[in-house]
């Protein structure tokens, strides 16, 4: 569903972010993307949706090649990638329904939107999604008025509502308390679910990846270090992929964890 | 160890900002002898400053009786033209200025427009209000027309500036999460921009009001229209009290603004 063919990004400064990243994931696949700060997790998120400019490599989402298209294709196929950001990226002057109804933007004309009067299918769509979330009574607040649990949420349905193939997801839980972020996790994980969704979280709390994910990556400088099933995070691979500390304390608690959730 | 030892007991001061004694000495004397000297240079008559305070005086005490009936139709006329101009150049320049600001912020614009747009803002900020109103007077004859044109010309380089400084400084992020969705241009900037720089240009926007009428009373004295023309005959005339009469009303609605931009600002927060 979307491959990653020898993907590279060099930045001005003459950092290497990604080295020849390769990478496949396959339809509804939800996976995460570990690895220290540095390491080009949302260099190699923002290189899918073009938001970063790769160097080199090739992107394919389905069938269709993102690198190389023209600023307008790029726009379409941006609607089948739907955004979680860290620190939720809500526009913070505009309501709650305001910035749900802005995925939709990619579908909907300039003066409709401008005069903010979208289709009524969006409309109830966007109710709908923050009626799942648990938001409908709040679609007229404006988006700083919300907790930060509450605004990821509503980015979660900001990037739903573009009807998406793919969910691109950086830092959901950045600065969450542990409780919310397995709230937002379980919730982005059973949304993917529901509409068999395939998604790319990037995510700092390897324990939360393990609960929650099919498959991990862990990047390293650039460059895949591992590729597995999160069981296969043992105390080596984590040296591999962040470089030598104690993990047994990580990866027990995961157990524990993941038991008390249950 | 040691080398703490020396240190501890003794007292600390902050290094000098100029480290040679003797420069720093110079420096400072100097500069005292220049000011000494600049000061010696101001030609004061004090004959004439005696005379002219009683004028000043006259001035001054006309406030105490400001006279607002005897020319009262030209008053009324003068504001009239200065209100008109205002509201006009105030308008037309804040259209102007939008995308001019979009495109003179260097984060939106790519770098030939970046560079057209700061142009356009730099003439407009290097040529100062008078020298635009005489040049314009001279093209246009004496009116508001000319008035109406430099406050026009005035606030595009005001509000540009200020805006694209805002844009500028704007939350990256938030703009890019609605660049993401697909957004075309237009759309972003509306959703993405707009909304982050909304309470800054509405904010500009009344101060700019606000200096348009000021500036509104400084240009009829080059003969650019508006209450400043009326308050200038005053003023040749000898008739002090009209003139205090043109003055605390340009204060009062200088004020009454103030006040109302306070209360919009709250409001758009």
């Amino acid at each position: 569903m979307l491959r990653l063919e020898k993907l590279v990004k060099t930045y001005k400064t003459g950092d290497q972010a990604l080295k020849a990243v390769d990478l496949d994931v396959p339809e509804g696949q939800v996976l995460a993307l570990i690895g220290p700060s540095g390491a080009g997790k949302s260099t190699l998120i923002r290189c899918i949706n073009r938001l970063v400019e790769p160097t080199s490599g090739n992107v394919y989402l389905g069938d269709v090649e993102l690198t190389g298209l023209s600023s307008g294709a790029l726009r379409r196929e941006r609607r089948r990638m739907g955004m979680i950001f860290q620190e939720y990226a809500l526009v913070e002057r505009l309501t709650v329904m305001e910035n749900v109804l802005s995925g939709r933007l990619g579908y909907v004309g300039f003066w409709r939107s401008f005069l903010r009067r979208f289709p009524q299918s969006d409309v109830d769509e966007a109710f709908r999604l923050l009626d799942r979330v648990g938001l409908a009574h709040m679609a007229d607040k404006r988006a700083d008025e919300l907790s930060g649990g509450q605004r990821q949420r509503v980015g979660i349905c900001r990037a739903l509502i573009q009807d998406p193939a793919l969910l691109l997801v950086d830092e959901p839980t950045a600065s969450l308390d542990p409780k919310t972020s397995r709230q937002i996790m379980r919730l982005i994980c059973e949304l993917c679910k529901e509409r068999g969704l395939a998604a790319i979280i990037n995510i700092h709390d390897v324990a939360l990846a393990q609960m929650f994910v099919q498959r991990v990556i862990g990047l390293r400088f650039g460059a895949i270090e591992f590729d597995g099933l999160p069981e296969g995070l043992t105390p080596d691979v984590l040296t591999n992929i962040y470089g030598e500390e104690d993990w047994e304390a990580t990866i027990e608690k995961v157990d524990d964890d993941s038991e008390a959730a249950e | 160890m040691s080398a703490l030892d020396t240190r501890i007991g003794k007292p600390w001061k902050k290094p000098p900002f100029v480290q040679r004694a003797w420069l720093r000495w110079a420096l400072i004397l100097g500069f005292a002898a220049y000011l000494v000297a600049a000061y010696m240079t101001i030609d004061v008559n004090w004959a004439r400053v005696y005379e002219g305070l009683e004028r000043g005086k006259q001035f001054v005490l006309a406030f105490t009786s400001p006279d607002f009936t005897s020319r009262s139709s030209d008053i009324w006329e003068g504001m009239i033209e200065s209100i008109i101009m205002t509201v006009a150049s105030s308008v037309v320049g804040i259209i102007i200025s939008i995308p001019i600001a979009l495109g003179a912020a260097r984060n939106i614009a790519p770098l030939p427009i970046y560079l057209i747009c700061r142009a356009i803002i730099a003439v407009s900020r290097a040529l100062q209000e008078i020298i635009v109103a005489i040049l314009l007077v001279a093209i246009f004859g004496f009116g508001p027309l000319a008035g109406f044109l430099t406050l026009s010309f005035a606030t595009i380089g005001f509000l540009s500036k200020l805006l694209a400084e805002d844009i500028e400084s704007m939350d990256r992020v938030q703009a890019e999460a609605i660049k993401a969705s697909g957004a075309k241009w237009t759309q972003w900037i509306n959703y993405g921009v707009q909304p982050q720089v909304m309470p800054r240009l509405i904010g500009l926007s009344i101060y700019r009001v606000d200096i348009n009428f000021r500036e509104s009373a400084i240009l009829g004295l080059v003969g650019a229209g508006g209450i400043g023309a009326t308050l200038n005959t005053a003023f040749d005339r000898y008739e002090y009290d009209t003139a205090a009469a043109i003055l605390l009303m340009i204060i009062l609605i200088v004020m009454a603004l103030e006040y109302i931009s306070g209360i919009i600002r709250e409001r758009v927060q």
